[in-house]
């Protein structure tokens, strides 16, 4: 008997049947949605022999489009279960009062208010950023791909392998009970002896590299590959915004993944890096983790302002107001990230003068980015607006994040911060521009660059009703919650004793009803927009009047972009050549140089993920061969020399023909 | 004024490069690889950082100046010294397009690469045989993931060298190689670099 228990150790190392959580009705119910919606998709991919097409078009595509696309797709079925999460989290504490343990056990609700938390900034926010960057950056700058398009689809699949981690932890074993930074001590082996951490650790190394590797990759692509006469001052402002985001990545992504390495150590191999004996110091890991941390905020929104940024020239007819200073703005935000991490602790004793240091830095950084948003309002000033989706979005977000600025300003202030620490005023102030700035930036990004991506516009009835539950829910959602924080309520409590608080708490719980409907509307409208895609067509690939290279060619662009690399001669350009009626060359077509879709991202991410369970489990023997077939597929994949191609200049003519009628039929 | 445009408003400017030059697939390489150093060099940061603030949690346990052995350390690092040089040698061949003697030079790096390593695993042993070992306080917890770390890479490094010997046996000094031994070059000696600070500011400053 003991041999047996020894034998099915060494196989499953502590896996066993009891780590499948048949006892909580909640993950069964999930369990058998996810398990038959799977099996459903699975059989209509099998029935309508699309494995094919998704591998050879899709899964190994090294086309930054297509790449991107999947980073979206990936996004947002992450945002239904990020989202998921919040409405339990927000029923349980409407739920919970009057002696009413509401409906999620404990080690249940801190599983989720941490699985929230990570998903929503790792695999929604990051995909959605990431998603966006490469569905425009490279067309921005007038470039037939990014500058390693392998890498780009590997990282895309490491993305992916990170999100696989994570849901993998819903149905065996569990997630982290610690929140979404995980800090120690309570993280430790002794606190949290169970896999839940481990999940975490993981699930964010294995997409971490993804991330790490993305952001290289546009660093190099928006230094080395813009069009001829594209100098930095004439590169359009979402591209700005997006190099500055790939600095960002690049210069804190190695502080996460070391300090994770070190957590890792820590639990697996009994190091005292954050231990409470022998030496440690967990105070370490928050300074570290937020030296991350803090970058980490601006490499969401800074993107994001980008998008605003274009929409509010696109949609006002001229050019953005100070667009210098707006990239100056873009430069200072990324160097003060750096200085300011500290704020995330005032309470933790570092003395008054450390404190005033950086709730001063903080405060500083609201200097540039008010710069902004007087930009945004005077480009709008006089000019003519078109009340699209995109610009509706925007100023959205003006009124929303110029509210949450402001309490960040005001959680700036040492003593203040004081009273607000670790409340719900914190974590309505996080929601507010994460919200007010992320999402909803997002929102504007995926109206405005949908037609590009896909060659048709999306559904403007469903995308304003969208917009309107979206906005009007978040306000119900998150006002309460500044109100709660100012009464004394701290972020994460499950139950409450204070019958006082529950007015505000239903409130809140509306607003994510009110929101869960906007984001079905959101789903309809992709819906609809398909179904009508004949009458919602754009074959000029220019459907707003675009003023940025993206909009020169055509809808859904061609699998190189650009027959011809246009050549810039100042800013907006394609608003230029439209206005000195440029032509489109319609012979002397050269075979175009692209490389080779490759499976070589899928396998070698498929063995990372696997060598990540195997080490979540303790099940040593697949951990060590999955790592060595990530050394041995590597390898392989150096061995192949022959990875480009040419498109042959008929194909080229071609569809560049083909698209010259469309557009001339049109007009 | 940034907008100021090419040719005056009157004539009509080029708008597209109707006459394109071949771009060199792999142009973009070193940047992106210096890029990718320089992220590395970051979790070096990280794990300086830690040692510095866990350099004298000793918690009753070994203080360096009781295990570190500068003799083996000394030898050590010439091993990776020397390796540096023969890397350089191995490039300069690679100029030459001598692709036997960049073999040659590739083979006797790796074997410093390889003592290097081995003295490292020896001293390692050493240490934790003696009770100082990673879990026995936070200052050895520092020191043995940072030491590791560089390790960790330099084996790595000599792996990868071993694949780029077979590819350079195989196929020659084709283009695709000389951009990764240059690739491999700048890792090499980075790593170098990072053992400068390994060597003063983990063990000799401790000792003196």
């Amino acid at each position: 008997m003991l041999g047996n228990t020894d034998l099915t150790r060494l196989i499953f190392g502590r896996l066993t049947l009891d780590s499948i959580p048949y006892h909580e009705p909640i993950l069964i119910g999930t369990f058998a949605v996810v398990a038959i919606g799977g099996l459903a998709l699975l059989g209509a991919l099998t029935y309508f022999k699309l494995w094919g097409y998704l591998w050879n078009e899709w899964f190994t595509s090294v086309d930054h489009k297509k790449i991107g696309i999947m980073y979206m797709v990936l996004a947002i079925v992450m945002l239904l279960r990020g989202f998921a999460d919040a409405l339990m989290m927000r029923a349980q504490q409407a739920i919970a009062f009057n002696g009413s343990e509401g409906f999620l056990p404990a080690h249940h609700y801190d599983q989720v208010f941490s699985a929230h938390g990570v998903i929503m900034i790792f695999f929604v926010a990051m995909p959605l950023i990431v998603g966006v960057m490469n569905i425009v950056v490279p067309l921005q700058i007038g470039a037939r791909d990014v500058a390693f398009p392998f890498l780009n689809n590997f990282s895309f699949w490491m993305t992916a392998g990170g999100v696989i981690i994570v849901m993998l932890s819903l149905f065996i074993g569990e997630f982290a009970r610690t929140g979404w930074l995980a800090f120690p001590p309570l993280a430790d082996a002794a606190n949290s002896p169970g896999v839940g951490v481990d999940y975490y650790i993981w699930g964010l190394q294995i997409a971490g590299v993804g991330t790490l590797l993305s952001g290289v990759n546009f660093l190099v692509t928006i230094i080395k590959m813009r069009a001829p006469g594209m100098t930095m001052m004439r590169m359009p402002i979402f591209t700005w915004t997006a190099l500055c985001t790939n600095i960002l990545i690049v210069a804190s992504f190695p502080v996460l993944t070391a300090v994770l390495a070190l957590l890792s150590l820590d639990r697996y191999v009994g190091t005292h890096f954050f231990t409470n004996d022998l030496g440690g110091n967990s105070m370490m890991y928050f300074n570290l983790i937020w030296i991350w941390g803090h970058p980490e905020v601006y490499i969401l929104i800074l993107p994001c302002f980008g998008i605003y940024s274009e929409v509010t020239a696109t949609f006002s007819g001229k050019r953005l107001f100070g667009y210098t200073s707006m990239v100056y703005a873009t430069v200072v935000i990324t160097i003060l990230a750096y200085l300011v991490w500290l704020h995330h602790f005032f309470t933790m004793g570092n003395g008054a003068s450390v404190n005033s240091f950086f709730g001063i830095t903080t405060m500083i950084i609201s200097i540039p980015t008010g710069a902004k948003i007087f930009n945004w309002l005077f480009t709008m000033y006089r000019g003519r607006v078109r009340f699209e989706l995109p610009i509706m979005w925007t100023i959205a977000f003006l009124v929303t994040f110029t509210l949450g600025g402001m309490t960040g300003v005001l959680l700036a202030v040492p003593p203040v911060d004081f009273v607000t620490h670790n409340s719900l005023f914190l974590v309505a102030h996080f929601h507010n521009v994460i919200i007010g700035g992320v999402l909803f930036g997002m929102f504007a990004g995926i109206n405005y660059w949908f037609p590009k991506a896909f060659g048709f516009k999306l559904d403007r009835f469903w995308g304003t009703v969208s917009f309107w539950f979206w906005v009007v829910g978040f306000y119900f959602a998150f006002m309460p919650l500044y109100v709660l924080g100012l009464m004394g309520v701290t972020r994460r409590l499950r139950v409450f004793h204070d019958p006082s608080l529950h007015i505000w708490f239903i409130i809140a719980a509306f607003g994510a009803a009110l929101i869960a409907c906007g984001i079905a509307a959101f789903l309809v409208q992709i819906f609809v927009s398909i179904r009508n895609r004949e009458a919602l067509a754009d074959t000029t690939g220019d459907p707003w009047d675009g003023r940025t290279l993206e909009w020169a060619t055509s809808s859904p662009p061609p699998h190189y972009n650009f027959a011809f690399t246009p050549v810039v001669h100042g800013l907006d350009t394609y608003a230029d050549m439209k206005k000195r009626g440029f032509e489109r060359p319609m012979e002397g077509f050269k075979p175009i140089h692209m490389p080779k879709n490759t499976g070589a991202g899928v396998v070698i991410a498929a063995l990372a993920t696997i060598c990540g369970f195997a080490l979540i489990w303790y099940i040593w023997w697949l951990a060590a061969i999955s790592f060595v077939g990530i050394i041995v597929a590597t390898i392989w994949h150096t061995f192949n020399y022959n990875r480009d191609y040419y498109i042959p200049a008929d194909e080229v003519a071609a569809s560049e023909r083909a698209f010259a009628n469309a557009v001339a039929a049109r007009s | 004024m940034e907008n100021v445009i090419d040719g005056g408003e009157a004539k009509s400017p080029v708008f597209f490069e109707l006459d394109e030059h071949e771009h060199e697939p792999g142009g973009s390489t070193m940047l992106g690889f210096w890029i990718y150093l320089m992220s590395d060099c970051l979790i070096f940061a990280v794990l300086f950082a830690t040692y510095g603030v866990l350099a004298t949690n000793y918690a009753a346990g070994p203080r360096p100046e009781e295990i570190f052995e500068l003799p083996l350390l000394a030898v050590n690092t010439a091993m990776l010294l020397f390796s540096s040089i023969t890397y350089g040698f191995s490039m300069i061949a690679m100029q030459n397009r001598n692709k036997q003697a960049v073999l040659l030079w590739l083979v006797v790096t790796a074997i410093f690469g390889v003592l290097f390593v081995g003295i490292e695993l020896y001293e390692f042993a050493g240490l934790i045989h003696e009770g100082a070992s990673p879990q026995r306080s936070g200052f050895l917890s520092g020191f043995f993931t940072l030491v590791a770390t560089h390790g960790l890479h330099v084996s790595f490094g000599i792996l990868w060298m071993v694949v780029l010997m077979v590819q350079v046996a195989k196929l020659g000094l084709i283009e695709p190689n000389r951009r990764r031994l240059m690739c491999l070059s700048m890792f090499w000696h980075f790593l170098d670099v990072v053992w400068i600070g390994v060597f003063t500011f983990v063990y000799l400053i401790r000792v003196i």
